[in-house]
C-alpha cells in the first residue's frame, strides 16, 4: 500500500506539479506541499515529484535531506521537542529527555510503533526563562523536571 | 567591452567586467590554487582553497568573486597561506589519509596542496569523522567516501556534462555526503558508467573498479590461453603514466610490453574497429535503401548505449546493432581465431585494455556472449594497464616497438581514428562512399567531423555522388541528449549520428589517466591524444577500413559478407530499454 493510492492526496499533489513545473525552486516548493498533503515524503511520493517535474531522483532526494522539515518516513500524531539549547541543557533538559525516551521506547529521530509521538531533540525553542522546555505539537511545557513526563505524555495518550 | 582595472600582486591587470579573480589573475601569469574548480562546470566556492585578500573584511573566494575597479588583490600573504594551511588541515581532520595504499598517491589534488603549503600535521585537528560504506557494487565504479572533499566536481560533471545527475549531496552540515538518493549503489541507480566522476574527483573518492588482479591470476594460469586487445584510444594515452608527453603514441612499446607480461596473443582492437565499419556501413546502406529507421546512431561507446537505453529508449531501433569493436573482436577470438588455432575457446581468457569504465559493464551484459561464455572476460582500463606494467617491473619508456599478432592486429587509419570525437564518422564515410558510389574516395579527409567543435553538435552535410547525407557528431550524453531532443522535435534531420558517450570521445574516456584539472587548462588530453591518433592516422599507408588485407581474409574465410547470418550471430546484439526512476 502505498500512500499514492489515495486518489484525493494524488490529485492535490497533481495539481501542485503542474503549477510548479519548470519553475526555479519548484522541488522545495513541491516536497512542501507534498509534506502537507501526506505528511511525509517517502521514497514513492519523491519518485513521483521527480518524473512529474522531469528532474532527478537525486536532486529530490537532496533537497528532502537538507531541510529538516521534511520528513522520509511518518511522523507521530504528536510531534515532541525537547529543547537542548543551553539555558534548557544547564537546567537539566538531558534528564527530561531520556525520561521520555524510557516511558515511549524511542530515541530522538524515532517515532513509537503506534505513530502516537515522534520524539526529537531542538535547537533553542525560545522560551529560556520557561527552562527546560518542551513543545508537543503547539503546546509549550516548562520548568519541568523527569518526574512530570508521565503525567504529560498520559494526557495525549488518552486523546 | 566594459573593462575593469585592478592590481594583483602589484600587476596592473585589465579584464572585461565579470571576469573572476581567479580568471584575471590567470591572465596575469598569477596562479591561485584550487581544489573544487572545474572551469564553466563547477565554480562554486565551496573548497575555499584559493582564498585571497581582496582588501574586504575576510578573504575573498577567487573563483567566485568578480573583479571590481580599482580593487587591490594580494594572493600571497602571510594570512592567505595560513588560511589556506588551515583548510587543507581541517580538510584532512575528515578524510582517510592511507596515502601509502592509496591509487591516486602522487596523483592526489589534495596530496600535492598539501606538500605545497607545508602541512606538517595531517592530525593537526581531531574530530569526528563521518562513517562511510564504500559503494564497489558497480562493475565500473568505486565511490569512497572517506576519501571525499565534497568538491562537488562530481556532481556537476554527472549532471551539466553528461545530463545524467544520479549522485548529488545528501543531508547537510557535517553530514553531508555525496552520493545517489536513498543510498542506493551506483550499480543500481540509472548511472551510465561512463567514469567522468573519476575524471574530474581530485582525490581517490572515485575510482575505477580495479580488475588488475584477475588479469594478473589468468596469466599465472598454465590451463589459460590469455588474448590481450587494445583499444585505440590506449596507445594514444597511456605513455602519460610513463613520463611521455601528452599526445605521444606509444603503440609499440605498449605491444612490446604486453608481450613481457606473458599474453599468449597481443591483438588490436583497431582490427574490429575496421570490422565494425564494415558491418556498421552495410547496416546504413541498407537502411538508406531500404527504408529502414533512421537516423543511425553508432553504438560503440557502451556508456552513451546504456544513456539510450535508460534516457531515450524510444531511440533504441536507431542505434546500430553493431557490438562495440572489442565485444566483436572478443566474440571472434573465441571463434575464428580459436578454430584456426585448434584451441578449445573455454580455455581462452580475453581481456580488453580500454580507456572506458562502462566497458567493464558492457563486458558482463547477457546479450555480449555465447551463453555462458562471454565475449569478452574482462576489461582493465589505461590507468589499470599502466599499474600492472610498473608491477611487472617493466620500464616502459625505454622498450623497443613491437607488431601486434597477425590474424587480428593488422588495421587502417580509420579504425585508429575510433578513439576521437568524429571518427567512427569518418571512418564510416570513407567505406561507406565507396560502397555507395563504387568510386575511389581521394580525399580521405573529412575535417568537419573532427575536433571538439566548441563542444557543440557538430554537423556535416555531404554530397556521395548524388546522395545526400546529413551527419551529425555529438560527444558527451549531454550533447546527445540534446541532439536527440533535436531530432525528436523535427527540428534536425540526419542520415547517420555519432554519438560517443564523453567529451572528446574515448581519448577522453573516464578509464584513461587522471589529468588534474590545472593540467588540462594548459595540455587538453582531448586535443593532443586526437592528435596523436590523427597522426597514426595520416602515417598509415591503408585508410580505409573495407581495404585492411585481414579484414577481407576473415570474410573470405570465415563470415562470408557484412551482415551475413553469421556476422549477425557473432558482431550484433540487441538492446533493454532501462528504467530512469529507480
Amino acid at each position: 500500500m502505498s500512500v499514492l493510492d489515495h486518489k484525493d492526496k494524488l490529485q492535490k499533489l497533481d495539481e501542485v506539479i503542474a503549477a510548479n513545473k519548470g519553475t526555479r525552486g519548484a522541488v522545495m516548493r513541491t516536497l512542501q506541499s507534498a509534506q502537507d498533503i501526506f505528511e511525509h515524503v517517502p521514497k514513492d511520493v519523491q519518485m513521483y515529484i521527480a518524473k512529474g517535474l522531469d528532474v532527478t531522483l537525486s536532486e529530490v532526494y537532496g533537497v528532502a535531506t537538507f531541510y529538516s522539515q521534511f520528513a522520509l518516513e511518518p511522523r507521530g500524531e504528536y510531534i515532541i521537542g525537547v529543547c537542548m539549547g543551553t539555558a534548557c541543557y544547564v537546567k537539566g533538559s538531558a534528564l527530561i529527555l531520556e525520561r521520555i525516551e524510557n516511558e515511549l521506547d524511542v530515541l530522538p529521530g524515532q517515532t513509537t510503533p503506534d505513530l502516537k509521538f515522534t520524539l526529537k531533540d531542538t535547537r533553542c525553542l525560545g522560551a529560556c526563562g520557561l527552562a527546560p522546555v518542551i513543545m508537543i505539537n503547539e503546546d509549550v511545557y516548562g520548568r519541568l523536571v523527569p518526574d512530570d513526563i508521565p503525567g504529560i505524555l498520559a494526557k495525549y495518550k488518552a486523546m | 567591452m566594459n573593462m575593469i582595472n585592478l592590481t594583483i600582486d602589484g600587476i596592473a591587470v585589465s579584464v572585461p567586467a565579470g571576469t573572476t579573480i581567479l580568471e584575471a589573475a590567470k591572465a596575469a601569469g598569477i596562479r591561485i590554487p584550487t581544489l573544487c574548480y572545474l572551469k564553466d562546470i563547477n565554480e562554486i566556492g565551496a573548497c575555499r582553497m584559493c582564498v585571497v585578500d581582496a582588501g574586504g573584511r575576510a578573504l575573498a573566494a577567487a573563483c567566485v568573486v568578480p573583479v571590481s575597479e580599482g580593487m587591490n588583490v594580494k594572493t600571497n600573504t602571510p594570512a592567505v597561506r595560513e588560511a589556506r594551511k588551515v583548510n587543507l588541515e581541517l580538510i584532512l581532520s575528515n578524510h582517510d589519509k592511507k596515502c601509502l595504499s592509496c591509487v591516486r598517491s602522487t596523483n592526489c589534488e589534495l596530496q600535492a596542496l598539501c606538500v605545497e603549503y607545508g602541512v606538517e600535521d595531517e592530525n593537526r585537528y581531531q574530530g569526528d569523522i563521518t562513517a562511510h560504506e564504500i559503494d564497489e557494487i558497480s562493475p565500473s565504479i568505486v565511490r569512497n567516501n572517506l576519501k571525499c572533499v565534497l568538491c562537488r566536481r562530481c556532481v556537476a560533471v554527472c549532471s551539466k556534462v553528461q545530463n545524467v545527475g544520479v549522485i548529488g549531496p545528501v543531508y547537510r552540515g557535517f553530514k553531508t555526503s555525496i552520493e545517489c538518493a536513498w543510498g542506493e549503489s551506483l550499480a543500481d541507480a540509472p548511472c551510465i558508467n561512463c567514469g567522468q566522476c573519476i575524471a574530474v574527483c581530485p582525490t581517490a573518492a572515485l575510482t575505477e573498479k580495479d580488475d588488475t588482479q584477475k588479469v594478473f591470476a589468468a596469466l599465472a594460469d598454465p590451463d589459460k590461453y590469455v588474448v590481450v586487445q587494445t583499444a585505440p584510444a590506449v596507445r594514444a594515452a597511456l605513455g602519460e603514466e610513463f613520463g611521455i608527453p601528452m599526445g605521444t603514441s606509444v603503440t609499440g612499446k605498449m605491444v612490446t610490453a604486453l608481450r613481457r607480461m606473458h599474453f599468449d596473443k597481443v591483438f588490436d582492437t583497431d582490427f574490429a574497429a575496421d570490422l565494425t565499419i564494415m558491418e556498421e556501413a552495410t547496416e546504413l546502406v541498407n537502411r538508406v535503401k531500404n527504408g529502414g529507421v533512421l537516423p543511425m546512431i553508432t553504438s560503440c561507446s557502451p556508456g552513451w548505449i546504456k544513456y539510450c537505453e535508460t534516457y531515450y529508449p524510444e531511440f533504441l531501433p536507431n542505434l546500430s546493432t553493431c557490438k562495440s569493436p572489442h565485444e566483436m573482436e572478443g566474440a571472434l577470438i573465441k571463434s575464428y581465431f580459436a578454430e584456426k588455432e585448434g584451441i578449445d575457446p573455454a580455455k581462452i581468457y580475453v581481456v580488453s585494455v580500454m580507456p572506458c569504465t562502462a566497458k567493464k559493464f558492457e563486458c558482463q551484459r547477457p546479450e555480449m556472449g555465447q551463453g555462458a561464455m562471454k565475449d569478452v572476460d574482462v576489461v582493465i582500463t589505461t590507468a589499470e594497464l599502466a599499474r600492472m606494467i610498473k608491477q611487472s617491473g617493466i620500464d616502459f619508456a625505454a622498450l623497443p616497438d613491437g607488431d601486434f599478432d597477425k590474424l587480428m592486429g593488422e588495421s587502417t587509419g580509420a579504425a585508429v581514428i575510433f578513439g576521437a570525437t568524429g571518427g567512427v564518422m569518418e571512418a564510416a564515410l570513407r567505406t561507406a562512399y565507396e560502397v555507395i558510389t563504387g568510386k575511389t574516395l581521394e580525399d580521405v579527409n573529412f575535417t568537419q567531423v573532427r575536433g571538439l567543435g566548441d563542444c557543440e553538435v557538430k554537423e556535416a552535410s555531404l554530397d556521395l555522388d548524388g546522395l545526400k547525407v546529413n551527419v551529425a557528431v555529438a560527444h558527451s550524453t549531454g550533447m546527445a541528449s540534446k541532439l536527440l531532443d533535436m531530432v525528436k522535435s523535427g527540428e534536425k534531420d540526419y542520415t547517420f549520428i555519432e554519438v560517443m558517450g564523453c567529451p572528446g570521445g574515448c581519448v577522453n574516456g573516464g578509464g584513461q589517466p587522471h589529468v588534474s584539472p590545472a593540467e588540462r587548462e594548459k595540455n587538453d588530453p582531448r586535443i593532443l591524444r586526437a592528435k596523436a591518433l590523427y597522426d597514426e592516422d595520416a602515417g598509415k599507408s591503408i585508410r580505409k577500413s573495407h581495404e585492411n588485407p585481414e579484414i577481407k581474409q576473415i570474410y573470405k574465410d570465415y563470415l562470408g559478407e557484412p551482415n551475413s547470418h553469421k556476422a549477425h550471430e557473432l558482431l550484433h546484439t540487441t538492446y533493454t530499454v532501462r528504467e530512469k526512476y529507480v
